[in-house]
This record gives C-alpha cells, structure tokens and sequence, in this order.
C-alpha cells in the first residue's frame, strides 16, 4: 500500500516536472522476475518494478512512453506504461522471446523466439503477428538497422546472420560467423554493423551495403584465459569514436576505437557482463553483471568505471529513457 | 506424429522461403551404432537408464545440423542401428560401411569400439560416445578415432580437483566388484595422487544382501574407520551405491558414481544457454538428457560445426579440420570445447551433480595449466603415449 502510494507519488512528480529529473536506467533481473530502476544522477535504485517470468530483452517505444519486456518463460512480450509503472498490455510473441527490436516506424517488432528458430514479427498497435521467419537454433540477437532496410537476427547454434528484408519479411542472405553470434549494433548512417560472436570469442564488422565482413576483432586480456573472454553487448557511441564491448565471463568491457578497429584499453567491471547502455549524453556507460548481480558504471570520457550499483539477481538487459 | 509434421512443415516453409546460398545441396551421411550391455541384475533397479539413451542426442544434433544446413544447402542424414550384441555392432557397422558411409558415431564398450576401429579403413572417422576407458586415450591409440564422452581419469580428475579445494583430504573408497568399478577405483588413486588426497580406507564391495532391506544395518559396519572426510564410491552400474548415503559410519557426504558425481552432463545444467539446449530436447524426445545423449549430440555437432565451414562431407577433410584452431564446439558448457590433439578426446569442463542440482563445474580456479585448464582434467600429452597427429 505504501509502495503503491509512493509510486503514485514518484508518478505524479515525473509527470509535472519531467525533464528536470535525471534520466533513469531501467535493468531487467532474469531470475528475480522484476525491473530495477536506477537514477542515472545519484546512481542509486528508486524503484523495483514486479514483471512476468525470466525478464531478459528490454526496449523502449520511438516516442519514450513504453517499455517493452521479453518475459521468457511466460512466452510473451509485456508492455510497461513508463509513467504508471504498470503492465498495461502482452503481446502475442511466439515462445520463449529472448531479445527483440523495435522498426523505426514504432510498429514492427522484431522477436527472436529462441526454442521455435523463428523470428516472429508482431505490429504493436494492432498485435497482428505480421510473418513468422524461420531462422537458425537459438535465434538470439535482433536488430533494425536505424534507416528501416534490415532487420538482422543472429542465431546462436546455426552460428549465423539472418538478413531480413523489412518490406518482404524474408531472408535475403545468411552469414556465417564466429561461435555463438549474440548481438548485432547498427551505426546511427546504418552503413556498418558490428556482431558478437560469444563463443567465438570475436566481433564482426559488416559493410551493410555489400553485406561482406570487412574486419574481425580478437580480445586479449592479460591474465584472463581465452577461452573466458566471450563477447555479448555491443553499443556505440554516435560520435563515431568508441565501441564497447562486454565480454562476458571474462568480467571486462572492452573500448574499441570504432574507425580503426583497434581495442584501446580492458575496463574491469562485475562478473559476467553481458549487456550495455549509454545515457543520454553519452557521459556514462552502464554493464549489466548477472552472476555479482549489480550495475557498472563507466564514465566515458575516462573511460574508467565509477561505481557498481546492486540490482537484482541476475540482471540480463539495461536501457535508458533520455526524456525522463 | 505431430512434432514431425510440424517438422515437416517447417522444412517446407524453409525449402520455399530461404535464398539458398549455395546451388547444389551436400550430403552428409552419419551412421550411429549403439550396444549398451545388460547390466546384471542390480540392488538398485529404481531408476533406470532410458533405452535410448545417446540415440535421441544423435537424433537431435541431426536436427541441428539440419536447421543450420538449410541455409547452405548442405543435408543430413543419420542412419541408426541399435543392436543387441557386440556381433551385431560389428555387422551393422560393416552393412553401413559397405554402403559407404565414413562418418560414424558409437556408443558401446571399448571392446566393441576397437573391433569396430579394426574393421575401419583409413578413410573413417569415428567418435567414441560411449566408452570412458582410459586404455584408448593412453595406449591404444587410433589416428581417426575421436572421443566426445570424458574418459574416466577426465571424471575422477574433477572429483579429484574439487575435494582438494575443499580440503577433504582424507577418503574412504570402496569399489564394486566389476571391470568398470575398477577401471573407475583406478582413475580415482590416480587423481588421488595427482591432488594431493589420501585413501585411508581402500575397500572392495563384497556384501551380497538385498540393501534395500538392510542398508542401514550393513553399511554403517562396513565403512567403520577412525575418521575420513569422505566417502567415495566406484560402483558404475548402480548396484549398491545408491544405498551409501546417510547409512555410513561417521556423519560424512558421499561422492563417486553416487551421491556427488563428475558427470558428462546433467539435465539441471541451465547456464550457458543449456536451458535451451534441455528444452529443445525434452521437446524432441519426451524426457530429460543423460550423459549419453550429449556425448552423441556432441559428436554430430562436430561433424555438423565442420561441414558448415568446410562445405564438404570427406572424413578425412572434416578430422583435419577438428584439429585446427578454426574448430569451436559451442557445447553449452561455458568455453568453446576443442579435440586433444594427442589422443582425439574432447576436452571439456566437467559438472559435479547430485541428483537434482549442480554443485560445481571443473576445472577449478587455482588448477593452472599453460594452454588450458581444461587439460588438468584427464590425461595431458606428456602422460599419454597417443600422438595420433605425429
């Protein structure tokens, strides 16, 4: 009751002064069935949201209204109302959803269904499930590239990327890349695409023009043994300077210099790191761990990690809302 | 039936819907032969192997092959025989091989997989899935015979590392009375000696009373020492050991076969993505995975990562290439798995299990090793006289 109350509250306070709160960081915790909500100014958690079972995949609507969760094991996606901070709709989402993306046009999202090898594409507005695709095993990773042509899903077992045409919904091209490809990231002009590749223990650079790999980036980390650094999240920074990388059980964060391709310096942040979010103004970068269960923070421009914030169990995605 | 017309289904759609990369289809044909020995009647008859156990983890690194190969244009085939004897192994291997398929997974004992070796010419890869012996992995070499399942040494070496870590030093070892119990008993002093362990009492299991009747009156007697951190257990087919548990003399857990055991693998193993890697074979076979089905499904998965790169279906092609550095199993097991070079075994982390959970995984931290702490588990090349690459 008083939860409810100080939400109400917080709901209220948001709603009349906005803008003048610090961004929030919202944190999906796969084994705690919840969100955390962190205040990116004081980088303390405000709020711990309830959600369906085995959050992982967390994205946010065109317009910042709506926070759209993969809840794994309840085989659907939930829509969060970011202002109420209440689940105010499912979707229909194939089974066991993992990661998704959302068509610049705010309509077609993109699910990776990860037992059924289907990416299954689903308008929001209407819930019609538009086409089903049948991809690799383990579809996992999702991404649109920002202009709308491409929508690229990675399949973990198959080791592939499905490149699938927006207006068509069908598969123009299948690459293979390293073991275990877990997540692509388009820059913001769409002209290069960058994918992990997990157990391959690389990331893969795409002209998406061609549709080619132009470059493929090793890790070495001193005194880390190979085969535990595994890369997962990706994000870049839109000037075009840096690309982090988390690498997973290897408990860094690699910063890639993102014209040269060359990795600049290892950043050591909690146990196994598997995805990113940049704030607003590209000042911090934020981890999440799963296995010690917290949020890193890196400051960007020393590149050095400021603080780590305790979530909930196994934390699996992070985003954060630059309007609120 | 509905699961293959789904199946069907979906291979229709893919057939109609997917830019096939390359024009003309590859086929690949995988021969899987099984003989699992009837175990004697046993003490403990609860639980019991499923019959198809290893089989339907060929059947679903088949299906996973597939899923990738249809984007290639590459198609498998898995021809399966399960048979009754040892003779019978030997004659359906001879019947698939006349047929010319080179590429075969078996599980079965290591007297069967030597036959078999015996009968393979040179153009033949197979994958052991079956026998743990440590004999094939030291002395009886075989240039084109690979292992997928963890010889025994490989097992014993986890239990081993870990009970160093715990530092439970001192152990009361008991050995049931078949060659597999020794074979186990054996790779356990050795791992004993290589972590610094102590077996104050070394017993064979002699009793032959129905335990399920008197366990509590029989064991407390037999394992009667002065003190020992541990009771350790070599019984491999399940006879007695299950009846070990809460019926020693002093208050102590027990591990080996039974109580807590180095497994290949374990149906509660949900990290690294093995969540899904369970669901998908529960979906498919209407059980959970054993031990067995994995060391298959990793075998088929092998030659299945090798013909995605490669796009050929030559045995000899397909076992250069498992030995390069280009070869990576991703196999649900948190590293990428790899094949010993020396002697063909899959190196590969090992779970410690109790019936329903995981307790750890080796190789532990602190095991150092200087190419990888896989290889503190089992037998390194300096201690096994296989040079199958020269």
């Amino acid at each position: 009751m008083k939860a409810l109350f100080k939400h109400a509250v917080l709901a209220t306070m948001i709603g009349l002064s906005g803008p003048a709160l610090a961004s929030l960081a919202y944190v999906s915790n796969e084994k705690d069935n919840t969100l955390s909500v962190i205040d990116t100014k004081t980088h303390k958690v405000i709020d711990t949201i309830d959600v369906g079972a085995r959050p992982r995949g967390i994205l946010l609507s065109k317009d910042f209204t709506k926070l759209y969760i993969c809840a794994s094991d309840d085989d659907t996606v939930q829509v969060l109302d970011l202002a109420t901070r209440k689940i105010i709709d499912t979707l229909p989402s194939g089974e066991d959803p993992e990661q998704f993306a959302l068509h610049p046009n705010n309509r077609h999202l993109y699910i990776a269904n990860e037992d059924d090898a289907i990416v299954t594409v689903v308008d929001v507005q209407t819930k019609d499930v538009l086409a089903q695709i049948d991809v690799g095993i383990e579809p996992e990773g999702m991404a649109v590239s920002p202009d709308g042509k491409w929508a690229v899903n990675t399949s973990e077992t198959t080791s592939m990327l499905h490149w699938i045409n927006t207006e068509t919904f069908e598969i123009e091209k299948n690459v293979v890349v390293g073991q275990r490809p877990r997540h692509v990231e388009f820059t913001k002009d769409s002209k290069i695409a960058w994918a992990s590749a997990e157990i391959g223990g690389t990331v893969h650079i795409f002209d998406v023009d061609t549709i080619e790999e132009i470059k493929k980036i090793d890790f070495k980390i001193r005194g880390v043994p190979q085969d535990r650094v595994q890369p997962v999240g990706i994000q870049l920074t839109t000037d075009g300077k840096y690309a982090f990388v988390a690498l997973g059980p290897s408990n860094h964060v690699a910063v890639v210099d993102a014209q040269t391709y060359e990795v600049l310096d290892y950043l050591l942040v909690g146990a196994r790191v598997w995805q990113l979010a940049l704030d607003k103004d590209e000042k911090f970068l934020y981890t999440t761990n799963g296995v010690s269960g917290d949020v890193s923070v890196i400051d960007v421009d020393q590149l050095k990690v400021i603080k780590s914030i305790k979530v909930g169990r196994y934390p699996w995605g992070v985003v954060i809302d630059p309007t609120s | 039936m509905s699961l293959l017309l789904k199946t069907a289904f979906a291979t229709l759609l893919t057939l109609l819907s997917v830019a096939p990369v390359h024009a003309e289809s590859l086929d690949v044909r995988i021969g899987y032969l099984q003989w699992v020995p009837d175990k004697g009647p046993v003490l403990s008859n609860v639980i019991s192997e499923p019959e198809d156990a290893g089989l339907r983890g060929a059947e679903l690194g088949l299906a996973d092959n597939r899923t990738t190969g249809r984007f290639l244009g590459q198609n498998y085939e898995l021809e399966s025989e399960v048979t009754g004897s040892h003779d019978e192994t030997l004659a359906a291997f001879k019947a698939m091989h006349d047929k010319g398929t080179r590429l075969f997974v078996i599980q079965a004992p290591a007297q069967t997989v030597r036959a078999v070796m015996g009968q393979a010419g040179d153009d033949t890869l197979v994958f052991n899935a079956g026998a743990k012996d440590d004999a094939l992995r030291t002395t009886e070499c075989h240039v084109n015979l690979l292992h997928t399942v963890p010889s025994f040494a490989m097992l014993t070496d986890s239990l081993g590392q870990w009970l160093n870590m715990r530092r439970w030093n001192n152990l009361f070892l008991i050995t049931g009375p078949t060659d597999e119990d020794r074979a186990w008993a054996d790779a356990f002093r050795r791992s004993a000696n290589r972590f610094g362990l102590k077996i104050v009492q070394d017993k064979p299991w002699t009793f032959d009373a129905d335990l399920r009747r008197t366990a509590a009156n029989e064991l407390p007697a037999f394992t009667q020492a002065r003190n020992y951190d541990a009771v350790v257990v070599a019984d491999v087919r399940g006879d007695f050991g299950e009846y070990v548990p809460f019926n020693t003399w002093l208050p102590r857990p027990v591990v080996g076969t039974q109580g807590m055991s180095p497994v290949t693998w374990h149906f509660t193993i949900e990290n690294w993505g093995a969540g899904q890697l369970q669901n998908r074979f529960r979906a498919m076979a209407g059980r959970d995975i054993t031990s067995d089905d994995y060391a298959a499904w990793a075998a088929v998965r092998s030659i299945g990562t090798a013909v995605t790169d490669l796009n050929v279906a030559d045995a000899g092609a397909i076992r250069d290439f498992l030995f390069t550095d280009k070869f990576q199993l991703a196999a649900f097991k948190g590293r990428s798995l790899s094949f010993r070079n020396w002697n063909g075994q899959l190196r590969q982390p090992i779970p410690l299990v109790h019936p329903r959970s995981l307790v750890a995984q080796a190789p532990f931290e602190g095991f150092l090793h200087p190419n990888t702490e896989m290889d503190t588990l089992g037998f390194d090349r300096p201690e096994s006289q296989c040079r199958i690459n020269g």
